[in-house]
C-alpha cells in the first residue's frame, strides 16, 4: 500500500513538472468552456448544446457532455507515458527490479494519473463558479455530474494505463487509446442509431456517452456506476498482466 | 558459500540464442568480474539474475532463493545498476532516493539517503534535477540507490562506462572495498579493469562461457608458468640462441634481431626461473644485456583470442 502511493505520488509529481501536462489541461479546460458562447447565428443543431441560451434555463448538461468527449482524447494523452516511457528510458529496469508487485505498479500509476484529474476536475469548478455569480445552477446536477465525470475519467484513464502497457512509443500508445475510447464514446451510438435488435440493445448498453447523460441531467445511473467500475477494474487487471507477461515470455 | 548459484542458464530472444548454457558461482564476499566483448550476453544474465526477465531454461538463486519462484525476497537482496544508469530525469536527486528507499521498505527515519548522499557530494548536488547531471554523477546516484537498503548481493552491469579516468579509479576504489562486505557481479568489456578489481573472472563470448579462474589462474594460461624476455648483443644470433638454450630449465627460445642486438624470447619449463641463468651466461661469455624481465603478458591477448576463437567456432556451425 504505501510502496502503491509513492508510485502514484511520484507520478503525481511528474506530472506538476511536464509542460504537456499543463498544455492538456488548459486545452481540456478551453474545450469545455466553448459551452459557454452563445450558439453562433448560423447554429442549426440543438439548442440544448450549449449552455448560454437566450431566453432558455442555463443547463450544466452540456458542459458535462462536452466534458466526457474532451476526456476521449485528454486521458490518452495523459496516460501515455506512464509505462512507455518507463519502457523507452530504461527505468522500467530499476522498478521492476525494485521489490514491488506488478499490480501496485500499475495501481500506483494509476492513481497518480486518476490524483492528477482530479486537479484537473477542481480546475473545472471555475465554470460552476462562473454561473453561481448569475444564476442559481441546480446543485444537484452540478454533484451528479462530477460523481459520473469522475467514474468516466477512472475508466478512461485504465483504458490509457492499459494502452501504454502495449508499446514503448508514447505517441503509438496514446492513438491506441483514442481508438479504444472512440468505440465506447462514439462508435457504440452510431451502432445503436443504424442497427436492429439485440445489436442496437448491446451497443447502447456500452456507450458510455449515454451514462455520462444520465449523470448530467441529476440521476444516480447505478448502471452507469458498473459499466464504469467494470471498464477501471478490467482494463486495470489486462494492464497488470500485460506487465506480468514480459516475465514469461 | 555460495551466493548466486547459475545452473544451464539458457535465454533465447525469439530465434536468438543470448545464453548458452552458461553455469558458475559466487561465493559469498567476492567481487566477480562478468568479461565479454559487445553482445556476449553479458546484460542478459545479469538482467535474469535480478528477476527483471524470465530464463528460457536453468535455474538461478540467490542466497538460496529462487529467482522466479521467490522473486520479489530475491530483489530484496539485490542493488542492481542497470548499464547506462537510467534515471526519471525530472527528479532531484534526494527526492530520487527518497522515492526508492519507499520502494524498499525502508522507514522514513532509518533512510541512509543522507549517509549515503556522501556520494553526491558536494551538498549542493542533491538538489539538482537528475536530468541535468553529468555522467559521473549519474553513475554516483546509481549507486547510491543501490547502496540505500544495503543490499549483500551488488549486480553493477558496466559500472565505468562512460566515465572519465579520475572517475574509472574511484569507481574501481569504490568496487573493491564494496566487495568486503558485499557480493558483487560486475560487467565489463575492458580487462584491465576486471583484472584490477575482481576476485574471480568469467569469461563469455557468443553466450558460452569460455574460461573463468582467478586473474592469476587466466594468466598463468596465457603467459605459461614462466616466460622471460631479454636483449643481448655481442654474438650471432643463433649462437646466442643455442646456449640459452642449453641452460637448465629453459625449454624453448625464440630469437629475432634488433638492429645489433638479438631479441629472445625464453620458455622455462614450469616454475623455473631461467633469469639467473641467463645473467651468468652473459657475464661468462662477456656479452652484453641490456633487458631481461618475466613477461608480465596481459590477458587482453588471451581475451581477444579465445572470444576470436569463439566467433571462428560458430561462424563454423552456422556455415
Amino acid at each position: 500500500m504505501k510502496k502503491m502511493l509513492s508510485i502514484a505520488r511520484r507520478e503525481m509529481a511528474g506530472y506538476v513538472y511536464s509542460p504537456l501536462a499543463y498544455v492538456v489541461g488548459a486545452l481540456f479546460l478551453c474545450v469545455c468552456g466553448f459551452k459557454f458562447a452563445p450558439p453562433p447565428a448560423f447554429w442549426a443543431g440543438s439548442r440544448e448544446a450549449f449552455i448560454l441560451v437566450p431566453h432558455q434555463q442555463a443547463s450544466l448538461r452540456p458542459l458535462f457532455e462536452m466534458m466526457g468527449l474532451a476526456m476521449t482524447v485528454a486521458a490518452p494523452l495523459l496516460t501515455m507515458r506512464l509505462l512507455s516511457d518507463e519502457v523507452r528510458s530504461g527505468t522500467i529496469e530499476t522498478l521492476l527490479t525494485a521489490p514491488v508487485t506488478d499490480t501496485q505498479i500499475i495501481l500506483g500509476k494509476f492513481l497518480g494519473v486518476l490524483g492528477f484529474y482530479l486537479m484537473l476536475l477542481v480546475g473545472t469548478l471555475v465554470f460552476l463558479v462562473g454561473m453561481l455569480l448569475f444564476a442559481t445552477p441546480d446543485m444537484g446536477v452540478a454533484a451528479m455530474g462530477y460523481l459520473g465525470m469522475i467514474l468516466l475519467g477512472s475508466a478512461f484513464l485504465a483504458v490509457g494505463v492499459f494502452a501504454s502497457t502495449l508499446t514503448r512509443y508514447q505517441l503509438l500508445s496514446a492513438v491506441v487509446a483514442i481508438g479504444i475510447l472512440s468505440i465506447f464514446a462514439l462508435l457504440m451510438g452510431a451502432v445503436s442509431a443504424h442497427t436492429a435488435e439485440p445489436w442496437n440493445e448491446i451497443a447502447a448498453n456500452l456507450n458510455a456517452m449515454t451514462y455520462l447523460k444520465h449523470f448530467a441531467r441529476g440521476l444516480f445511473d447505478s448502471r452507469g456506476l458498473v459499466f464504469f467500475l467494470a471498464l477501471t477494474g478490467g482494463f486495470l487487471f489486462l494492464s497488470v498482466k500485460m506487465l506480468e507477461s514480459r516475465r514469461w515470455r | 558459500m555460495d551466493m548466486i548459484d547459475v545452473q544451464h542458464l539458457t535465454k533465447w530472444y525469439g530465434p536468438v540464442l543470448a545464453v548458452d548454457d552458461i553455469s558458475f558461482r559466487v561465493r559469498q564476499g567476492r567481487v566477480m568480474g562478468f568479461l565479454g566483448p559487445n553482445g556476449a550476453g553479458k546484460s542478459t544474465t545479469l538482467k535474469i539474475i535480478t528477476c527483471f526477465l524470465p530464463a528460457s531454461a536453468g535455474t538461478v538463486t540467490v542466497n538460496g532463493l529462487d529467482v522466479l519462484s521467490d522473486s520479489l525476497a530475491v530483489r530484496r537482496q539485490i542493488g542492481y545498476m542497470p548499464e547506462s544508469v537510467p534515471l526519471y530525469p525530472e527528479m532531484r536527486v534526494r527526492e530520487y532516493l527518497t522515492f526508492r528507499a519507499s520502494l524498499r521498505d525502508i522507514p522514513a527515519r532509518q533512510r541512509a539517503v543522507c549517509r549515503q548522499c556522501w556520494l553526491t557530494a558536494p551538498e549542493d548536488m542533491t538538489r539538482r534535477r537528475l536530468g541535468e547531471l553529468s555522467r559521473g554523477y549519474k553513475q554516483r546516484v546509481g549507486l547510491a540507490e543501490v547502496l540505500l537498503h544495503n543490499p549483500p548481493v551488488l549486480v553493477l552491469d558496466e559500472p565505468t562506462i562512460g566515465l572519465d579516468p579520475a572517475q574509472i579509479r574511484a569507481m574501481r576504489e569504490l568496487v573493491r572495498e564494496l566487495g568486503r562486505e558485499h557480493t558483487v557481479i560486475l560487467s565489463s568489456h575492458i580487462l584491465a579493469e576486471v583484472e584490477q578489481t575482481c576476485d574471480d573472472i568469467i569469461i563469455i563470448a557468443g553466450g558460452r562461457l569460455v574460461a573463468d579462474g582467478t586473474p592469476a589462474e587466466l594468466r598463468r594460461r596465457v603467459v605459461g608458468p614462466s616466460r622471460v624476455l631479454t636483449e643481448i648483443h655481442g654474438a650471432a644470433p643463433e649462437a646466442i640462441a643455442q646456449a640459452v638454450r642449453a641452460l637448465p630449465g629453459v625449454q624453448n627460445v625464440q630469437a629475432s634481431p634488433h638492429n645489433a642486438w638479438t631479441r629472445l624470447d625464453v620458455q622455462g619449463a614450469g616454475e623455473t626461473d631461467p633469469r639467473e641463468g641467463i645473467f651468468h651466461l652473459a657475464k661468462d661469455q662477456g656479452w652484453a644485456l641490456r633487458e631481461l624481465r618475466r613477461a608480465t603478458g596481459s590477458l587482453e591477448d588471451f581475451f581477444v583470442q579465445i572470444t576470436y576463437e569463439q566467433s571462428m567456432r560458430q561462424d563454423r556451425e552456422a556455415g
